[in-house]
């Protein structure tokens, strides 16, 4: 186990390494027309000419010096044009490039609400997924089964951005009710807070619930025919028993490899939900910061993203080997 | 019945051929997979629909399926609702709803074969190199598909539809490139297994080119996932594509896109609450007559993915053990 941790750990350092330079150089491809944009708008308050301007301005977001400096420049290994080190490894994500605020601190102030939505998410996965899949794949080929599987492929069909519109739309026409528009701190205003997290964390639970219940149903129609189940029927063992104790437990491992790989899927698909129902989670600040080109911000967030995405990936491979042997041996 | 499938059996026998490869699969759904084969109808039916929404690419401008073009604007008729003239309504500047819907249709289905085309190409070329030869390469692209895979897709699409600004062909290589690094993982590890097999040591070793063993041997035998993935990422890239042009960052407006078409319709919510209707609806019907299938074809082609119910997994063995579980 410890030898395949420590493998294991050294291959998420070279994929961190390359995660930092796909992020910088979605910086990086700043296209002229902004630097352009920036020029203009400073040149209108100062008397220096158009040249000098574009350079402050290059200097300003530190496009005077070759690439590879700029690179490490901004991962903090290389000290900045003031000989100090401030870079992603002293966790300085750089400032806004229209406002004085701080990137880090930005995302730090909108990660809960991002938070929030992605456990309200899973937890309704969950409670739709488990039992649907479950009964799917005890009663195979029943009129149950049949309703289970269609229901999953309803959730995986149906677009959740369409159905969040649609709450948005018809409630509105037919009770006069609208979501709220204003952002309650769940410290602040619990049950406002709730009631705004529900709609859009159950939509897209819905959404994430089809694949599970899909590959719940798959994995437990796969343990149900083992050996140790007719074992456990030839016991005398009652269905309960057999289903929950010696059918569920040995296929909720690569259950959890599916929901750990739908991460990705759930964080975009909390872009959509932030936007539509106005909460101010990482996904607005992507958007914000996309229509405002601040490239800064927007290479922040991916950066810390993807770096939660390949933690969340290292701890699922974690939990696989650790309850099936056979993977750390390989 | 039983005569008349003998005697196909005798007459392909004799001529000592087996039906063709895709021929077998399409008898093989209809005949095995119902579900499927409705998935297989509605997928025929974007074709069409996208196909002759208008003849004009045909040089015949007065043929055509939409009753008006995408970007006629009715004046006196801004959000009408259903009628027998507007099928569907009128949207917010007194275009005809349907015909936008069916103009939708070709940009789903452009976005969808455009993607999965550009997909399965680099997921061939990164797949075949990186499991063919192995080694330090395959550890060195693996890991920058790794890296890749990190990043949540909608972000990636974002900030480069975001650079590059809207618009069809950005939004196709963006989505298509995406697609092709993810989904080069299946295509390796199908390239590795295959690789493993005596015969490809056999034409090894009579000294046959590596370019001709990959393109020879190895191409032929991953057909199956290949046209998986192909189907699959269709219905993803048209679901995706549709989430981006709801934001705002992928078809631009005066094409009929028909997440940008849920988009809009949000704004003309209390007037006209029927027009986020229906480009759902047809998104939905959509992705779920590709999933169908897909999950079919994944049937019928690679049982390995889906708990052993196919054909080639022995039935004989299960049966008895299948019993014993429903007891």
């Amino acid at each position: 186990m410890q030898a395949y941790i420590i493998r294991r750990f050294m291959l998420i350092f070279i994929t961190l390494f390359l995660v930092t330079i796909i992020a910088f150089l979605s910086v990086r491809f700043i296209p002229g027309s902004l630097i352009d944009l920036m020029v203009a708008d400073r040149y209108r308050e100062s008397t220096i000419s158009s040249e000098e301007m574009l350079a402050s301005v290059k200097e300003q977001l530190g496009l005077d010096v070759p690439v590879w400096e700029q690179y490490v420049r901004w991962l903090g290994a290389w000290p900045q044009k003031d000989g100090s080190f401030s870079g992603v490894l002293e966790g300085d994500l750089g400032k806004s490039l229209w406002t004085a605020r701080i990137t880090r601190d930005e995302i730090l102030q909108r990660v809960p609400i991002s938070l929030e939505l992605g456990i309200i998410a899973i937890i309704t996965a969950l409670l739709v997924a488990f039992p649907i899949g479950i009964y799917s794949a005890i009663r195979q080929d029943t009129m149950g089964d049949y309703l289970g599987r269609s229901f999953a492929i309803l959730c995986i069909a149906v677009p959740g951005f369409w159905l969040a519109t649609m709450t948005y739309i018809y409630p509105a026409k037919w009770f006069n009710w609208t979501p709220a528009v204003i952002y309650y701190p769940i410290t602040e205003n619990f049950w406002a807070n709730l009631g705004q997290f529900i709609i859009p964390g159950v939509l897209m639970g819905m959404a994430m619930s089809g694949t599970t219940m899909r590959m719940t149903r798959t994995m437990m129609l796969e343990v149900l025919r083992q050996d140790y189940i007719r074992t456990a029927w030839s016991k005398g063992l009652r269905e309960r028993v057999v289903v929950v104790k010696h059918a569920l437990k040995n296929a909720l491992i690569p259950i959890v490899t599916i929901i750990g790989l739908q991460l990705p899927v759930l964080i975009g698909g909390s872009v959509i939900m932030e936007q539509i129902f106005v909460l101010p989670g990482m996904g607005r600040l992507m958007l914000d910061a996309l229509s405002a080109r601040d490239y800064p911000v927007v290479s922040g967030v991916n950066l810390v993203m993807a770096t939660v995405i390949l933690l969340a990936n290292f701890l699922v491979d974690m939990t696989y080997a650790w309850l099936d042997p056979r993977i750390r041996y390989r | 019945m039983a005569e008349g499938i003998k005697e196909v059996d005798l007459g392909t026998l004799a001529k000592g051929k087996r039906l063709p490869f895709l021929v077998d699969v399409l008898v093989r759904l209809v005949r095995e997979k119902p579900l499927g084969t409705v998935g297989a109808v509605i997928v025929l039916l974007l074709l069409l629909v996208g196909i002759f929404a208008d003849l004009s690419w045909l040089g015949l401008p007065n043929i055509s399926l939409a009753p008006y073009g995408y970007n006629d604007v009715w004046v006196g008729a801004k959000t009408a609702p259903p009628s027998a003239q507007f099928w569907m309504g009128t949207d917010n500047v007194g275009r005809d709803e349907l015909s936008r819907i069916i103009y939708g249709a070709r940009i789903s289905m452009f976005v969808g074969l455009g993607v999965s085309t550009i997909g399965i190409i680099l997921n061939v070329i990164i797949g075949l190199v990186s499991g063919f030869v192995g080694g330090k390469t395959d550890l060195i692209i693996q890991r920058f598909v790794d890296a890749w895979m990190c990043f949540p897709g909608i972000f990636i699409i974002l900030t480069i539809m975001g650079i590059l600004g809207p618009g069809v062909l950005q939004m196709i290589i963006v989505l298509g490139v995406l697609y092709g690094i993810t989904g080069s993982r299946t295509i390796r590890s199908a390239v590795i297994s295959v690789k493993q097999n005596v015969y490809i040591e056999a034409v090894r070793s009579i000294g046959c080119p590596v370019w001709r063993i990959m393109l020879r041997h190895i191409l032929p035998n991953i057909m199956a996932p290949l046209i998986i993935i192909f189907t699959v990422s269709i219905g993803g890239a048209i679901l995706v594509e549709s989430q981006i042009s709801f934001l705002g960052y992928g078809i631009p407006p005066p094409f009929p896109s028909w997440g940008g078409m849920i988009s809009q319709a949000r704004l003309d919510m209390l007037s006209a609450p029927w027009l986020a209707l229906w480009p759902g609806l047809a998104l939905a019907f959509v992705v779920y007559g590709i999933n169908m299938f897909g999950d079919a074809l994944r049937d019928l082609l690679d049982p390995r993915l889906r708990g052993g119910l196919g054909r080639y997994s022995g039935t004989k063995k299960k049966m008895p053990k299948q019993k014993a579980a429903k007891k």
